[in-house]
């Protein structure tokens, strides 16, 4: 998802296996993948790390910390969460 | 030229030389951010927080900008990932873990500890980190919710604890001394 999202805005995270295809580096962690989460706030523009780690040119993107009820991931979590996710990885819920 | 059979001291070396060369940084600041590495520990993040306690104004700049609160107390900054600030309210607790790998404010709390980086506690902190607190000795109330904050990107993530009862007239160095390392990553808790 691209543009400003605004705090309450329901996301998923893209259920997407990038090491299945090859050499890569990602900042999203498994356990989130296919969760919907709400967007918490957003923290600025960072260029994207999945190409610095292999210095290739790399565009800026937007981040936010993303909230999810950890109950939903682990029943036994009784907690929530924030994730720092780029708006790559964010798809509409 | 086989990279692997050079000795790692020579590869080192050969780094910092093509670093000087290239103009990206030379031997002095090199030296500098060692230095300043080194020089990091908790004592650092304690006089932050005692002073957010104890200064409203400083508080305020912690929340919204951690950068700038740090350097603000003479830390060095400059060239780190930002820095956020987490604030533990009445019936909210924060707990910091990075999953991927060992994301840590080691600007403003120094190396992590041993166990930060263990695979146990970065699988027990998302999944079952009211038990993991409990391993710590903090016993949370059950009304009081837990946020895991899973350090994964650009920022470091600190917690700033509530200011304990029973620390009333207490100046920002007689706090700074209650506070330690896990009060600020969230497994423990300030108390006096």
């Amino acid at each position: 998802m691209t543009g400003q999202l605004a705090p309450g805005t329901r996301v998923r995270v893209r259920l997407d296996w990038p090491e299945t295809r090859g050499p890569c580096h990602i900042r999203t962690p498994y356990y989130v993948r296919g969760q919907e989460g709400v967007i918490h706030r957003a923290l600025g523009r960072f260029r994207n790390p999945e190409k610095l780690a292999f210095a290739r040119p790399a565009e800026e993107l937007a981040l936010y910390h993303v909230r999810f009820d950890l109950r939903r991931i682990w029943p036994e979590a009784d907690a929530d969460l924030l994730v720092e996710l780029f708006e790559s990885w964010l798809e509409a819920a | 030229m086989i990279l692997k059979d050079l000795d790692e001291r020579d590869i080192l070396n050969g780094l910092r030389a093509l670093l000087a060369e290239k103009g990206i940084a030379d031997a002095a600041e090199i030296a500098a951010r060692i230095a300043a590495t080194d020089a990091a520990n908790p004592g650092q993040g304690a006089a932050m927080v005692a002073r957010a306690w104890t200064d409203p104004g400083f508080r305020a700049l912690m929340l919204a900008d951690g950068t700038k609160a740090a350097e603000a107390m003479g830390i060095p900054m400059r060239g780190l990932p930002p820095l956020g600030v987490l604030e533990n309210v009445p019936g909210l607790h924060h707990l910091v873990v990075c999953t991927l790998c060992s994301c840590y404010p080691r600007a403003v709390l120094g190396y992590p500890p041993f166990w930060y980086k263990s695979a146990a506690y970065r699988a027990k902190a998302v999944r079952t980190p009211r038990a993991l607190l409990r391993e710590f000795g903090t016993e949370l109330p059950a009304d009081i919710a837990i946020r895991v904050v899973d350090s994964t990107a650009d920022y470091r993530w600190m917690v700033l604890p509530e200011r304990p009862a029973g620390t009333e007239g207490w100046d920002a160095a007689r706090l700074a001394a209650i506070v330690r390392e896990g009060d600020m990553i969230g497994v423990t808790i300030p108390s006096v």
